[in-house]
């Protein structure tokens, strides 16, 4: 399995926040057992960031490895959408 | 009480877009976010441009938030205007906070999300290029690239409150869907802001008319109403603050010649200096004649003369001018007399007067005739024409200069044009020539109609045309209705009796003057 390199990106310590980044811990443990490295930005901290990412809206999830980039906003508590855009559709039916 | 005291401080900060300051008594009130509302293509990104544009030339830093037009297109569709936005990048005077759509990206949405990175990014900017002034371009697109509305509604608020801490003065534009309707497509985008003003695009007789209007200015005064606005290339938008004028128009008693002694002794020694003149009459009655006079007699004082020629070719004015013994080229060449002509329908209405004003600002003359007001009027809405001859009366006499205009009249005898009845409560004096059918022969009638503020000559004079000029002759005394176009021949015993009935029966003209 190819590794994935995902960036997520918070404003702030919010509750908003929070859920963002349990959310896509446990599915990464889930599904990606240890083939994955997810990096945390904070705009309020690295507002430069978001402005060369063009980043809008928070939290906004980039998946920058396996390609397609593919961005994915939202507190990620739809599971089976957020695996829609990390291409973990195909495991999810096999489990089935 | 308090409130009226918090009014006393709403600092205004002048934009130094032209007319805007005028209108909005004094600029944009300081620190606080006002709504641009218009319908697509109302100009409202030139505006916002400009808001900064101006700001930098002013040494005020700006940072432009864009969520609909990408940074490379805005740039490149304001150089037509002068605005070097590569340049001020560059200088670290201008940002941008790109928060246009991306190509190809839809992002997957997996819950809820809020706009607080735009909110960081625009705070960053801010801070970091101590911009005073910001525009947001267009609230609308952010509702219609994110789903949750009621979201973007909250934070909208969070920024708009954000931006009032910051102290910076904000433009934010938002689209509506009617000329006349709601103010913005979403309905909340007004109460993200103090103020709001409405920009109009109207179609009108199959022709544009552009209009800006101050709907909201909380606790601070402006000029109500509509009031009309151009775009001109190398320059920007261009209000015309109208009626406005007026209040600041002076007065003066110094009288200036006609041209023709005649004409003087019968306006009561000439024309005041710094009013206007109407000259109506049919084709051919000779109003070129009377604007060639006007020049003549201003160049003949050492006064600095501008015509503006609508009607003929500068070729033709030299030529008839000859023909009436008068050499226009020296005197331009001298540089007494400038020539300005130009095809009415080379540009609009709007565009014309400020091209005006321009040509009188940089020739400072003392004497400026329009020959003639009736071929601009074919370009425009009667709506834009009023306000057409409102703007230029009203520039003309803060000027102090006299002008003189022209007008036709659609039939031969007699008759008003529409010209007259949009001017003629303008104008300080009204001279009208007429055609009078005598015996079978075609003969000119000039009489002063109106002279405001001054004794004038009542009768009707006939004159005539030779290679010397304009020579006034004796009145009609034995003809009556020569101004309403139907000329009746009176025993001389009855011409008393009947030109008390004449002044009875045509309501106004004993009104006016």
């Amino acid at each position: 399995m190819m590794k994935y390199l995902l960036k997520l990106y918070i404003t702030g310590n919010t509750p908003r926040s929070q859920r963002a980044i349990a959310n896509l811990l446990r599915i990464c443990q889930e599904e990606l057992s240890e083939q994955y490295q997810v990096e945390i930005v904070d705009v309020l901290e690295q507002p430069e960031m978001a402005e060369q990412e063009k980043i809008l809206v928070t939290p906004t999830l980039i998946k920058q490895l396996p390609p397609p980039l593919q961005r994915i906003i939202g507190d990620m508590s739809n599971t089976d959408t957020l695996l829609l855009g990390l291409d973990l559709v195909q495991n999810q039916d096999n489990r089935s | 009480m308090t409130q009226l005291k918090q009014e006393d401080f709403i600092e205004k900060l002048p934009t130094g877009i032209p007319g805007f300051d005028f209108l909005a008594d004094g600029g944009l009130p300081k620190g606080r976010a006002t709504l641009i509302s218009g319908t697509a293509g109302s100009a409202k990104t030139v505006f916002a441009s400009q808001f900064l544009a101006e700001g930098i030339k002013r040494g005020q830093n700006g940072v432009f938030v864009t969520f609909e037009e990408s940074p490379k297109a805005i740039r490149k569709n304001m150089r037509g205007f002068g605005w070097d936005i590569d340049k001020w990048e560059e200088e670290r005077k201008w940002a941008f906070v790109d928060a246009s759509p991306q190509p190809g990206e839809k992002p997957i949405v997996t819950g809820d999300y809020d706009l607080g990175p735009l909110l960081a990014r625009i705070e960053y900017a801010i801070r970091k290029y101590s911009a005073q002034r910001i525009s947001m371009d267009s609230l609308g697109a952010i509702f219609s690239h994110l789903a949750d509305s009621a979201q973007v509604r909250s934070d909208l608020f969070s920024i708009a409150s954000a931006l009032r801490e910051l102290e910076i003065t904000a433009i934010m534009t938002a689209e509506r869907t009617e000329e006349y309707g709601e103010i913005s497509r979403y309905g909340v985008e007004e109460f993200v802001a103090d103020n709001v003003v409405i920009f109009r695009n109207v179609l009108s007789d199959e022709k544009r008319r552009r209009t800006i209007e101050i709907l909201k200015y909380r606790g601070t005064d402006h000029q109500k109403g509509e009031f009309p606005f151009t775009i001109v290339p190398g320059q920007g938008i261009v209000i015309i603050p109208l009626s406005a004028l007026e209040l600041e128009q002076r007065s003066s008693n110094i009288r200036i010649t006609s041209g023709s002694d005649e004409l003087d002794r019968m306006c009561g020694g000439g024309f005041f200096r710094d009013s206007i003149i109407l000259v109506s009459g049919a084709t051919g009655t000779g109003k070129t004649l009377m604007v060639t006079e006007f020049m003549v007699g201003g160049v003949k004082n050492n006064e600095r003369c501008l015509l503006f020629a609508f009607e003929e070719s500068r070729e033709q004015l030299y030529r008839n001018a000859i023909g009436w013994g008068v050499d226009f080229e020296k005197m331009e060449k001298d540089g007494m007399l400038k020539v300005v002509c130009r095809y009415p329908e080379s540009t609009g209405l709007e565009n014309h007067l400020i091209k005006m004003k321009e040509t009188i600002e940089a020739f400072r003359p003392n004497r400026v005739a329009v020959d003639s007001l009736s071929a601009l009027e074919r370009v425009s809405s009667m709506k834009g024409f009023r306000e057409f001859i409102i703007g230029l009366t009203s520039f003309i006499k803060q000027q102090e200069i006299g002008g003189l205009f022209t007008s036709t009249t659609p039939s031969l005898m007699g008759g008003t044009s529409i010209t007259e009845s949009h001017i003629s409560t303008i104008t300080d004096s009204i001279i009208l020539l007429r055609y009078v059918e005598m015996y079978g022969e075609m003969r000119r009638g000039l009489t002063v109609l109106k002279m405001r503020g001054s004794m004038h000559d009542k009768d009707i004079r006939e004159f005539t045309i030779d290679h010397r000029g304009m020579h006034i002759g004796k009145p009609f005394r034995n003809v009556t209705g020569i101004v309403a176009g139907n000329p009746v021949y009176v025993a001389q015993s009855e011409v008393d009796r009947l030109s008390t009935l004449f002044d009875d029966g045509t309501p106004g003209s004993s009104s006016l003057g």
